[in-house]
């Protein structure tokens, strides 16, 4: 059956802010169905309130709707689209389908005669019910763990006894494990029960036997309107039952299954699939398999919607899955759908592959001190990346070359833990650095049995991490002289990095890379294609690795690369990596902006990037895709096989830019601002000079490298200070400190986790305004696209602050004076591009914060407030295609938007919630006001010195 | 427990061409066709199936060996692959109910396998240039006497190989007192086949390839069977005219894979060699009656010609591929008749289409 043609306007749902649980990973799938939806000529309708997205741009749908998300701006939509005829909830993560439940229970889709497409509200409701949800497994034969539900503190306790310890607690309707815990003996079941229930908007919990140290497996399904089903992706675990699969390790294919049990699950899954309802679209379920000999499945989960894990199975395989549930909602069946990578094969199949990915969460926990660091039930993660490699050493390699943490990958870098003790508890009680440490216990000389008691890491993962040891150790017995091709190809093929191999051999990381290039041994880039090469595919979606060669009858030897680098002007656009607190989806918006606008130039655009939940690593945004870290190794190999014009860092956060100096360094063109510039803005010293002769008035400030310097620098600055840490992201490290204790205790502590920091000490401007402007230079002229005003008095992070576009109550004289300085500061920087420029006001004297010559966390949600394309004009003068002076702009608001910050402060109960010159929210929502009588801006202003620290 | 360093090998093409490797083990030579699986589970299945008689196989899954082997996962008594290429072989295996490790299970069979091969490129030598025959060794030095020695491997096309895996005496498979009786003649027959037989209350009789359309009616069968099994159908003149005297009894038969095409050439309906043939778990397959998809286990490097199918007056085609829109399952409409040319036993790959055998009983059943 073709697509459903009674289907022609359709509402999609967003999921509002990022959150812990629910990051841009909706952002890609939004955008995917609302490019699916419009190639079948259906008018959209979205709404969202979130502005960083890429799916509220006024291009991706017919009518985009940044309002909150609630039922009243669903009837004020659908009453100014009475034509709307069906609304898809399932692109917007569990906040979609929540708000659709809600719109359903008042009758607002029947009353506007709209119809639920991809899902249907019977399977939401029994896959959020835990207790429906597990009579009807027991009803279909597929078994679940012992489990009861509580909504009662008493009738906790009864079940309790019943199960014994160890046991899980959940609570109903929540999000990313949220109010889930281990009860491992009765003095915590009280606390965590009454926090359970209280935490559940239903009072309820679901009290579980827990299978702790089960296999965990996770399986992606498309079913169509035909009730064919299929299984994009299966993905493994590699932390076993008891740690939250958004912060788990995983890994695709799945690697320790036989095909019996395999098979078994899936028919499981299917048949789960076809019971919760009857509805076309995707789903996710989650299995665990008992370590034994039994191989016994239980049933975990059912989500009837795209997941995290989805947009995982989709850049893991190749495989669009939003894109097609989005085609499959509307009534097409599957075999009617051509796979999108082959475009000459069926989309009914399952994809299958030739590489290993690896997908590691990035975590934040030094943004909230005191935290519990340990994981469990519940996320924690605020990001991830995901890596390819043609074998599971390479992926776990690359994956970790891509965290950004300051490793190279594991082990070879000096910076293992070498305690026994602590490896006994890092292994035990598994954070961030479990991953390292596992390579750490073996170095040590712990056993493998040992480390899987305590970890419950299948065998097979630990025997790939010990033959790693045994290779680092062989290669260590060579030096850079002796080292033989086919050792140093092994440890390549293995994602070693040059930097691991040079520690190995006691040399520079460039003698490595001169060894390679002596000995050819050469990165080659293979594609992503859903198909193991069995069809040729069409799309350029690309991940690196070293091959052994093959030989032509001739005798020439090659190893096979299948990236064909063309001859057109090409332009290469740095992503910004996994997100993270300062550095979240707005620099991907930025990035897919800058791809798009290079490509209007006529350049051919080539996207690097390893978040998967991004849409920047959609293989039709650019026109050629690498699925790498970026890190230096990676992205240099890279380079030097397609030679670009240049490379554009200033649209990917502090990732793409830091890597400028070495861009710079190696005669690679920056395109825009140049490195002399973007460095300038960020050395003090070199700044403030520039603006002392341009007469702009900064806060008082010196450069500390000791206690005992930035001690003697206080005398003369004078208390409150703002310390900082240079070359941070999202004030990290930053803090004012009101007396010398303070100072003392705060530098000692900095310069202890970054050693070599050039602290900067400012006179803190206590109670002043803080303000920012976003610009766009092109070398001659300025033009100002925003200015913003903090509701919050300075001190709380620009991240954190709520914020007015444009300013509530600046006079015309501190306007003019933010205009001029951020005109002098662009042009003093010889800035080309974007600049953010954040300013301190006080007595009516601006004095200048901050400069940066780069795309600000700001210019997206400029961008949507004025309906105007910053990103893509910048990029235009960037690259030199355009001046400032061509464009005709054209800013739109009435009123005022307001920025509102979003914390996930619930994921960790025990940290304090005051804000500070350190960012700590995840994510924003953008909120429009007509003017200032307006409740919601009077209840922000008067609230706004509540949550400040010092 | 240290670092393995391991012997260089290759695999050298009929044309020429060598992709470089290093061997898992055990050294030596092995010849076969070369073809590729693209299953992600499965392997112990996959090696052990007859229908892989005399190819090297390459696994394109990055990782071979991980849960071991386990007894009950074989698909007939032996490994029935010549050689292996892969891409990492996992000496390590973890699975609480494994017998081994794969690489003790090759040295029991005196298989030959070569890793660390650019298994990626190889597929797309093969998809690009078509199956061909290859040697695998780890002589890396006598490359010539390879050429010579690999010169003289027959072609697969018009090879016939049932008689080299079938068994040689007839054998039973399941209850003697079971409802139905099914005459099932092995051309190389998965194990899977007969449990799902045995499963669905039937007691098998298992002739050799060979057999007369007499020896299996001495049974007294309620219905019979084609199995699949390796090579080129054409040459299997007694196969082919026993199928012919069961049609023409119309007594209810089945056929899979080569049995598939057995049953097409009994009917005049000719089959050809494929360019590079399917083999893997993730074929597609829309059955054409019902309307639905089913993913399936797929193995073979021949195929029946659509059009003449299409063009016989006694052949519906019930299934199709939706890759290539090949033949992938066909009935005939006056007599008890049907087959597929992909494996509704799985083992390995999903079970989508065990559908089908329940259809045979049902067919024996309204005979």
């Amino acid at each position: 059956m073709p697509r459903n043609k009674n289907i022609k306007s359709v509402l999609i749902i967003g999921s509002g802010p990022i959150v812990i649980g629910q990051a841009c990973e909706f952002d890609y799938a939004g955008t995917q169905a609302l490019r699916s939806l419009r190639e079948d000529g259906i008018e959209t309708i979205l709404i969202n309130s979130n502005p960083a997205t890429i799916m509220t741009d006024p291009t991706m749908a017919d009518h985009v709707y940044l309002l909150p998300l609630t039922t009243k701006s669903i009837i004020q939509i659908l009453k100014e689209h009475p034509q709307i005829d069906a609304v898809l909830p399932t692109m917007g993560g569990q906040t979609a389908l929540n708000l659709c439940i809600q719109a359903d229970e008042k009758g607002i889709w029947s009353d506007f005669g709209v119809k639920l497409i991809g899902v249907d509200i019977n399977a939401i409701n029994i896959t959020e019910d835990r207790e429906e949800f597990r009579e009807l497994m027991l009803k279909i034969g597929v078994p679940m763990a012992p489990q009861a539900t509580a909504t009662s503190y008493l009738e906790g306790k009864e079940i309790a006894q019943k199960f014994g310890f160890p046991l899980v607690i959940r609570a109903s309707f929540t999000l990313g494990g949220e109010g889930a815990s281990f009860v491992h003996t009765e003095d915590q079941f009280d606390e965590l029960l009454t926090r359970g229930l209280e935490v559940s908007p239903i009072h309820e919990v679901m009290i579980d036997k827990a299978l702790i140290g089960w296999k965990e497996y996770e399986l992606e399904l498309l079913r169509d309107r035909n009730d064919n089903v299929v299984i994009i992706c299966t993905i493994e675990n590699m932390d076993p039952m008891g740690i939250h699969t958004g912060d788990s390790i995983t890994v695709a294919p799945a690697m320790t299954l036989s095909d019996t049990t395999y098979q078994r699950m899936r028919d499981m899954a299917i048949h789960m699939m076809r019971s919760i309802g009857d509805f076309a679209g995707g789903c996710n379920v989650q299995f665990a398999v008992s370590p034994d000999e039994n191989e016994d499945i239980i049933a975990i989960e059912i989500n009837p919607r795209v997941s995290r894990s989805s947009a995982l199975a989709s850049k893991a395989t190749g495989y669009p899955i939003a894109k097609i549930a989005a085609k499959l909602a509307i009534g097409y069946h599957l075999d009617e759908l051509s796979n999108q990578i082959t475009k000459s094969t069926s989309a009914l199949f399952e994809p299958t592959l030739d590489y290993v990915v690896v997908k590691i969460p990035r975590w934040n926990f030094d943004k909230f001190e005191g935290s519990d660091r340990t994981l469990g039930l519940q996320m924690k993660s605020v990001g991830e990346v995901m890596a390819i490699g043609r074998s599971f050493q390479e992926a776990l390699h690359k994956a970790t070359q891509s965290l950004e943490i300051k490793r190279n990958g594991l082990g070879a870098d000096g910076k293992g833990y070498k305690d026994y003790d602590q490896i006994i508890d890092k292994l035990t009680h598994a954070s961030w650095d479990r991953v390292f440490v596992i390579y750490d216990a073996i170095q040590m000389g712990i056993p493998l049995s040992r480390i899987h008691e305590i970890t419950k890491i299948d065998m097979w993962f630990l025997k790939q991490y010990e033959e790693l040891h045994h290779l680092e150790k062989e290669i260590s017995t060579f030096t850079i002289n002796t080292i033989e091709r086919d050792l140093l190809l092994e440890a390549k093929q293995k994602g070693y990095g040059d930097r691991q191999i040079a520690h190995m051999l006691d040399c520079l990381e460039s003698q490595v890379y001169n060894k390679r290039e002596e000995l050819k041994i050469n990165r080659v880039y293979k594609l992503v294609d859903t198909c193991a090469a069995e069809f040729k595919a069409q799309t350029p979606y690309y991940y690196s690795t070293f091959e052994n060669e093959m030989e032509s009858p001739d005798g020439t030897r090659v190893s096979a690369n299948e990236s064909v680098v063309s001859d057109k002007k090409k332009v290469i656009v740095l992503g910004s990596g996994p997100n993270r607190i300062g550095q979240g989806i707005e620099f991907d918006y930025c990035c897919v902006h800058g791809v798009m606008a290079a490509s209007e130039c006529g350049y051919e655009t080539i996207m690097i990037n390893c978040n998967p939940e991004t849409v920047s690593t959609d293989f039709d945004i650019s026109d050629k895709l690498y699925f790498e870290p970026v890190f230096w190794e990676h992205i240099y190999d890279i380079i030097r096989h397609e030679k670009p014009e240049g490379v554009i860092v200033q649209l990917g956060g502090q990732t793409a830019l830091k890597l400028a100096e070495k861009l710079d360094r190696y005669g690679i063109k920056i395109i825009g601002t140049t490195y002399e510039a973007l460095d300038l803005a960020e050395d003090r010293g070199s700044f403030s000079k520039l603006l002392q002769e341009n007469n702009i008035p900064y806060p008082e400030f010196d450069v500390a490298t000791t206690a005992d310097e930035a001690l003697a620098i206080s005398d003369h600055l004078g208390f409150p200070i703002l310390v900082r840490p240079s070359y941070v992201l999202g004030g990290q490290g930053m803090k004012i400190v009101i007396n010398r204790d303070e100072l003392e205790e705060h530098v000692v502590n900095l310069l202890r986790s970054m050693p070599n920091n050039k602290l900067l000490l400012d006179h803190y401007l206590d109670g002043a305004i803080e303000a920012e402007a976003d610009a766009i230079c092109d070398g001659e002229n300025v033009y100002i696209i925003g200015i913003m005003e903090h509701i919050e008095p300075c001190g709380v992070h620009s991240g954190d602050s709520n914020a007015t576009l444009p300013p509530f109550n600046l006079g015309e004289f501190v306007l003019q004076q933010i205009k001029d300085h951020t005109k002098k500061i662009a042009l003093a920087l010889n800035t080309v591009g974007l600049i953010n420029v954040q300013f301190a006001i006080k007595d009516d004297v601006v004095y200048i914060i901050e400069a940066n010559p780069r795309a600000s966390r700001t210019v997206p949600f400029i961008a949507k407030a004025y309906k105007e394309p910053y990103v893509n004009y910048a990029t235009k003068v960037m690259l030199g295609e355009k001046k400032v002076t061509d464009f005709n702009f054209n800013p739109q608001l009435e009123g005022f938007a307001i920025k509102q910050p979003v914390f996930s402060f619930n994921k960790f109960p025990n940290v304090n919630k005051q804000l500070g010159p350190e960012m700590k929210s995840t994510g924003e929502s953008i909120l429009f006001i007509d003017s200032l009588k307006d409740d919601e801006f009077y209840n922000l202003y008067s609230r706004r010195k509540m949550y400040l620290s010092k | 427990m240290k670092y393995n360093k391991r012997q260089k090998a290759i695999i050298l093409l009929s044309d020429g061409t060598i992709f470089h490797g290093k061997s898992v083990g055990r050294e030596g030579s092995a010849f076969g066709e070369v073809c590729f699986n693209t299953g992600t589970t499965g392997y112990q299945e996959i090696f052990t199936d007859p229908s892989y008689y005399g190819q090297l196989m390459v696994a394109t899954n990055a990782h071979i060996g991980n849960y071991g082997t386990h007894a009950d996962e074989v698909e007939s008594d032996d490994i029935k692959i010549s050689g292996l290429i892969c891409k990492n072989f996992s000496y390590n295996y973890s699975r609480a109910s494994a017998e081994g490790s794969l690489e003790d299970f090759f040295n029991k069979n005196n298989l030959l396998a070569i890793s660390d091969v650019d298994t990626r490129a190889l597929v797309t030598y093969i998809r690009e240039n078509g199956a061909m025959n290859a040697v695998i060794s780890t002589e890396v030095d006598n490359v010539e006497g390879l050429k010579k020695q690999l010169a003289e491997v027959p072609e697969m096309d018009g090879l016939e190989l049932a008689s080299k895996v079938s068994t040689t005496e007839p054998y039973f498979v399941g209850d003697e007192n079971a409802t139905y009786r099914i005459a099932a003649l092995d051309l190389g027959i998965k194990k899977n086949i007969l449990r799902n037989f045995a499963k669905r209350d039937a007691y098998i009789k298992v002739f050799p390839y060979n057999a007369t359309f007499e020896d299996m009616k001495a049974f007294n069968p309620d219905g019979y069977f084609l199995s699949n099994g390796p090579g080129d159908p054409e040459p299997l003149e007694n196969a082919i005219a026993l199928a012919k005297e069961i049609i023409d009894h119309n007594l209810p038969l089945f056929g899979i894979c080569l049995g598939h095409q057995v049953i097409g050439l009994a009917n005049g309906i000719s089959t050809y060699k494929m360019h590079n043939g399917h083999r893997g778990i993730n074929h597609p397959v829309k059955n054409l009656v019902t309307g639905k998809g089913e993913i399936t286990s797929q193995n073979h490097g021949f195929a029946i010609n659509k059009e003449e199918t299409e063009q016989h007056p006694d052949f519906e085609i019930t299934h199709i591929h939706l890759n290539d829109h090949t033949v992938a399952g066909m009935r005939m409409k006056s007599k008890n008749c049907f087959s597929v040319q992909y494996h509704p036993e799985a083992s390995p790959g999903p079970q989508d289409a065990s559908y089908l055998f329940d259809q045979f009983i049902e067919n024996i059943k309204n005979k």
